[in-house]
């Protein structure tokens, strides 16, 4: 080690990047774990010393998998409501975001002041009348009962008013109002596509939540064919099978397509968190 | 949030006077438009719902048979039922173990990635997210299984430092561990990322000239750091205090065997949990109304006593 001046905006000490190759290994060892287990057969899962590498498994148990629930209709059913509910709130949320940035209009401060609010109320308590209004609506055991609530959010609103705020300028719409254009094709043709990208990070962060959403979907899915990704896992942690193989391997083949749009899209995440983030 | 909200005057011109009136009248409610579907929804999925909570609790509700007026009686039997307090209990406690470490974690790791010459700075940022992306249930699966008495890689490492197994699903203190461990495990990450960017908005010379005035890492970090912190710290310990009272998924996958009350004594079984039981196991619609109020005061009363502890609590200065 050199010792010349403490100067610590100089040169980073092997301290910080051991904490933080320590948190780091913290994060991704659970999934590698999944993974061994998941191509693992039960004998071997349970043995000690525990295998570190993985075993030869795989296709065997994500066989197992896709015979014991309906597993590609459950990706399916996840895919169409994580994408609806994504693309929803990229659009409704930046709509919206856009009335409160850039438009005039009688109560928008205090309505505003409402969309945040309502990011307090722990509405997940209210899950017996939201049952109760779906079952009214005909919608229990359908996939509309799990995207239409979530097509728009406090969150998102907030979010996207941040970023026409201060990524679009007054001139730019004024010069469109001046070209003849309604204020709808100045949403759609002008401001959308400038914020496109915090669209999208916004979608994603939809996507996601979405994708992994556990309660209402557990709640309100009855028959296997409807099941979500995250519910077809609780059908096999609940077969009667005790393989720990199989659970895993449902749990590995869920996160999965996560993991590999992550590998795309994580960076664009990370900028678009810490973007949305308010600072100070 | 600093940014006020009456900011933006200019904004978008006014439609130029409309020949018709059909056309006038679409321009006056465009906006009311497009802010309308949030509000609908909000209404009907969330609002509603919330205030209808409070009317089913004073009913014995049978979803498929009679609804019984009873005023208070669900309220005065939550109080006399010891699996509510005892869920009450559980619920504050993993709430504080989950939520403590991990807002600390957060905070040390955020001034770590703060370093300007840090080198691997975005594979540090994305995989601090990759538990985020994971999802509850997989988290729960894994995790279990990890910390599994006889088989779990955990007590195999204990056992073989010469410790005893450590029963993490059956008893009541290692469950409440466990489920503390899968929720800090989720989401430090992106608390990391809020706290991180809140501090990459503080000027660098602040850090240099503390540093040349020989101040070290803690010192930067208790001086600079914290203070520049406050408003992103609120706000994650309110909405952390929000979510964490409200864990359900974690306690629900953790055992098997009885899981709706996660395991035989109820030993980690959150009051969303219990609500759970008794509405939809139980089908006591009323009973589980009841089990909401008191969680909404729960969340209320401690979400703003937070507000409050966190916005009046001044850092010392030194």
């Amino acid at each position: 080690m050199r010792t010349t001046r403490p100067r610590s905006g100089d040169r980073v000490r092997w301290w910080v990047y051991a904490l933080l190759a320590l948190a780091a290994f913290a994060c991704l060892f659970p999934l590698y774990w999944m993974f061994i287990v998941a191509t693992t057969d039960t004998a071997t899962a349970i043995k000690l010393p525990p295998e570190i590498v993985p075993g030869g498994n795989f296709f065997h148990l994500a066989g197992l998998v896709f015979s014991t629930v309906p597993f590609v209709r459950s990706i399916v059913n996840s895919l169409i409501v994580a994408g609806s509910i994504g693309v929803g709130q990229a659009v409704l949320c930046a709509l919206a975001g856009f009335a409160f940035a850039k438009m005039r209009f009688r109560g928008r401060n205090a309505l505003f002041l409402f969309v945040v609010l309502t990011m307090t109320v722990p509405t997940q308590l209210a899950i017996v009348p939201q049952y109760m209004i779906i079952s009214s609506l005909g919608w229990v055991d359908t996939l509309q009962a799990l995207i239409v609530p979530g097509l728009a959010n406090a969150f998102g609103i907030f979010w996207m008013r941040q970023h026409i705020a201060s990524a679009i300028s007054d001139e730019i719409l004024q010069a469109a109002r001046i070209d003849g254009a309604s204020t709808w094709q100045i949403f759609w043709r002008v401001a959308f596509p400038l914020v496109r990208p915090a669209a999208f990070v916004l979608g994603l962060l939809g996507f996601v939540t979405a994708w992994n959403d556990f309660l209402w979907p557990f709640v309100v899915l009855k028959s296997p064919e409807m099941y979500t990704v995250q519910i077809a896992i609780k059908a096999l942690q609940n077969s009667f099978n005790i393989d720990l193989g199989l659970a895993m391997s449902g749990s590995f083949l869920a996160t999965l397509p996560l993991l590999v749009l992550f590998v795309f899209v994580g960076r664009r995440m990370v900028a678009g968190i810490m973007n949305g983030a308010f600072k100070g | 949030m600093t940014t006020s909200i009456s900011a933006t005057k200019a904004g978008l011109p006014p439609a130029p006077p409309a020949e018709t009136a059909r056309r006038r009248f679409t321009e006056i409610v465009a906006p009311y438009a497009y802010i309308a579907p949030f509000f609908v929804l909000f209404a009907v999925f969330g609002l509603i719902p919330l205030l209808f909570t409070f009317y089913v609790a004073l009913f014995d509700w049978n979803p498929i048979g009679e609804h019984v007026f009873v005023g208070l009686d669900n309220f005065s039997r939550l109080v006399g039922d010891v699996r509510f307090w005892n869920a009450a209990r559980n619920t504050v406690s993993i709430w504080l173990l989950s939520t403590v470490p991990q807002l600390l974690v957060a905070l040390v790791l955020a001034h770590l990635l703060n370093h300007v010459r840090l080198r691997l700075a975005l594979f540090f940022r994305m995989t601090m997210l990759v538990p985020y992306i994971t999802s509850v249930a997989a988290t729960a699966i894994v995790f279990a299984q990890m910390f599994d008495r006889d088989y779990g890689l955990l007590n195999w490492l204990l056992g073989l430092v010469g410790f005893e197994h450590i029963d993490f699903t059956q008893s009541v203190a290692g469950s409440h561990v466990l489920i503390a461990v899968m929720v800090t495990w989720r989401w430090f990450g992106y608390t990391t990322l809020l706290y991180l960017a809140s501090l990459q908005a503080v000027p660098r010379a602040i850090y240099e000239a503390a540093a040349v005035d020989g101040a070290g890492n803690v010192r930067q970090f208790l001086h600079i750091s914290l203070p520049a912190l406050r408003p992103v710290i609120v706000f994650t310990i309110v909405t952390s205090t929000i979510g964490g009272l409200q864990i359900f998924t974690e306690a629900l996958l953790l055992n098997r065997g009885a899981a709706n009350t996660c395991g035989p004594i109820r030993q980690c079984q959150t009051l969303t949990l219990f609500l759970f039981e008794q509405g939809f196991i139980q089908f006591k619609f009323g009973y589980a109304a009841a089990i909401g109020v008191a969680l909404f005061v729960m969340v209320v009363a401690l979400a703003g006593l937070n507000y409050f502890l966190s916005t009046r609590i001044r850092p010392v200065k030194g």
